[in-house]
């Protein structure tokens, strides 16, 4: 019984997402990978892959068509599963991979067993949900950071997609690559250091404490309309889901459309003036006081520890 | 041209849901129009105005904007909030076969009736604030054969050219697409801020048409019917282990190094 997954390739590079769902689906069964860009092949070696499946002719970034590339697959191969990163995109690929294939779908699972049960987290973390897809085939959308990375080596084998695939009816006029500087994409960060109100629109302290500790930088709501920062780094109920090691909410009160993008990180730190702001509730640990005396501070204590 | 905006009612996004067995307890809270279903419509709306004679949406406008709901039949409550804001009419399609179903029967429903109704754009909120699964908009372009402007914080609709354009940003970057009509669009909050009913609208909306439709009336043949079975079954649903009571010290001049000292007892660093 094989398992497909979806291989995440962005500027050149497969994203390290790749190799959570190679993880995963290989507690299934044999995992072939679905590639479309052919350079990229060297760097599908790092996991454990058993077999790739490289598609040419069709474009990655185009929902309807990677949802033909796969549907196709899915009859020729009968998969007992198909696996992709619950991303914006990932999960539209997922949508329509489930009508042309009759099967069903769970989207933002954060863990998969063996027999195919998914684990889901919903309202902010509150419950936790185990679900099955009944259908011959799963169509399954899998958070980032929802498991360690099988690091087993493989050289797997190498196949070409035949299928003939129609063109998608939208035209992509521009594409300008979100600017990624030198930190790491947020949902993908195993540390988030965010900002809120609290910052008067002022990020550099926080910044600079996220670069120190190799974080991504995200913003509340109140912060991202404010314009203070960009609405892609935007955490919440509306925004972006992250799941990092270690989130740090600086200036954030907390309110339950945060905390849905936010509640389900390992550990969680605030910083904060207001003693009885809700992110306190759920922080394992918390700092009563400003920002602008307590993280330049950290940054400091953190830049002294390293060599 | 004619407007479709899909909208859902939903448990108040503002108190705490909670589960009634294992499906999500829709009678015990607060019902009200998915929040993120309110840019669409506010979109829909703008459209329309930026292309009528008069300025405003309506019968004058020669324009036609429909909400197109499937739920309880106490989700009319939300259809009359879209059709206070200014939508022109509302269909409702309730059934007790579709208690239960998952967004492959959801957007099975949807489609049949979007189909039959001549519509240029279809306009939907990115996700609604119960489920988040965010999918509908995608399968009802695939189930339709349409193209998809989805998440799209800016649009630009040329009613006389047939084409919608939008940016979006995603994972991938941030894109600007195009399409001819007919188009799926979905838009996040950040497009623009819903107005609030007017009393006049609000009155006006009483005498609106809402139109509620079993399967049946829509066109399920009796033997379709099973396609609209979930494929989910849940199997448990658990709450969450109550989080140990956190750490919170005030700042006296040290808490900077504190927190730092907080991550390597935790050996974040």
């Amino acid at each position: 019984m094989s398992v497909v997954i979806l291989v995440d390739e962005f500027d050149g590079k497969v994203a390290r997402s790749t190799g959570e769902l190679a993880t995963f689906a290989a507690r299934i069964g044999d995992v072939t990978a679905v590639l479309f860009d052919e350079n990229l092949l060297p760097q599908l070696s790092e996991f454990c892959i058993d077999k790739v499946i490289v598609v040419s002719d069709a474009n990655r970034n185009s929902p309807a068509e990677v949802a033909q590339v796969l549907s196709q697959i899915v009859k020729e191969k009968s998969p007992k599963a198909i696996l992709v990163t619950s991303t914006i995109t990932g999960k539209e690929i997922a949508a329509r991979t489930a009508i042309r294939t009759n099967s069903g779908i769970i989207t933002d699972a954060i863990d998969l067993a063996s027999d195919l049960t998914t684990t889901q987290s919903i309202f902010g973390g509150a419950l936790i949900v185990k679900a099955r897809v009944q259908s011959s085939c799963a169509i399954i959308a899998i958070r980032s950071n929802s498991v360690d990375i099988d690091v087993t080596k493989s050289s797997p084998g190498i196949e070409r997609f035949s299928g003939s695939i129609s063109e998608s009816l939208e035209r992509v006029l521009s594409v300008e690559m979100a600017a990624k500087g030198n930190r790491p994409e947020l949902t993908e960060a195993t540390i988030v250091v965010s900002g809120g109100a609290g910052t008067k629109g002022d990020f550099g302290p926080l910044e600079e404490f996220a670069d120190s500790l190799g974080a991504a930088v995200g913003a509340s709501r109140a912060a991202t309309d404010a314009g203070w920062y960009p609405h892609s780094s935007q955490v919440g109920q509306t925004g972006k889901t992250v799941r990092p090691q270690l989130y740090v909410a600086v200036g954030i009160s907390g309110a339950i459309q945060h905390r849905a993008g936010m509640q389900t990180s390992k550990l969680i730190i605030a910083v904060n003036t207001d003693a009885d702001a809700p992110i306190f509730d759920i922080a394992d640990f918390g700092v009563v006081g400003d920002l602008f005396s307590v993280i330049p501070q950290a940054t400091a204590a953190i830049k002294a520890k390293k060599p | 041209m004619k407007i479709a905006v899909c909208v859902k009612q939903v448990p108040d996004s503002w108190v705490e849901k909670k589960m009634d067995g294992q499906v999500i307890d829709r009678l015990g809270v607060d019902a009200v129009l998915n929040d993120l279903d309110e840019y669409a419509i506010e979109e829909a709306l703008r459209i329309v105005e930026a292309n009528s004679p008069t300025g405003s949406a309506g019968s004058e406008s020669g324009h036609e904007i429909s909400l197109i709901c499937m739920g309880p039949e106490r989700a009319t409550e939300a259809l009359r909030k879209g059709l206070s804001m200014g939508a022109d009419n509302a269909i409702l399609i309730s059934d007790p076969s579709l208690a239960g179903s998952d967004s492959l029967a959801t957007s099975l429903v949807l489609a049949k009736v979007i189909a039959s109704g001549n519509f240029d754009l279809v306009m939907c909120g990115t996700e609604s604030t119960d489920a988040r699964m965010s999918v509908i908009p995608a399968m009802l372009a695939e189930r339709l054969g349409w193209a998809q402007l989805t998440h799209v914080h800016k649009l630009d609709i040329d009613v006389s050219k047939s084409y919608a354009q939008g940016v979006r940003s995603t994972e991938i970057g941030i894109e600007n697409i195009s399409a001819d009509f007919p188009v799926v669009v979905s838009v996040p909050d950040k497009i623009n801020v819903p107005r609030y009913p007017t009393f006049k609208g609000i009155m006006g909306s009483k005498k609106k048409p809402l139109i509620i439709k079993t399967l049946d009336e829509i066109g399920f043949a009796a033997e379709t019917v099973g396609m609209l079975a979930p494929w989910t079954a849940v199997n448990d649903v658990i709450p969450r282990p109550p989080k140990s009571k956190g750490i919170k010290i005030v700042d006296t001049g040290n808490g900077g190094n504190e927190l730092v000292a907080f991550l390597e007892e935790q050996r974040v660093i």
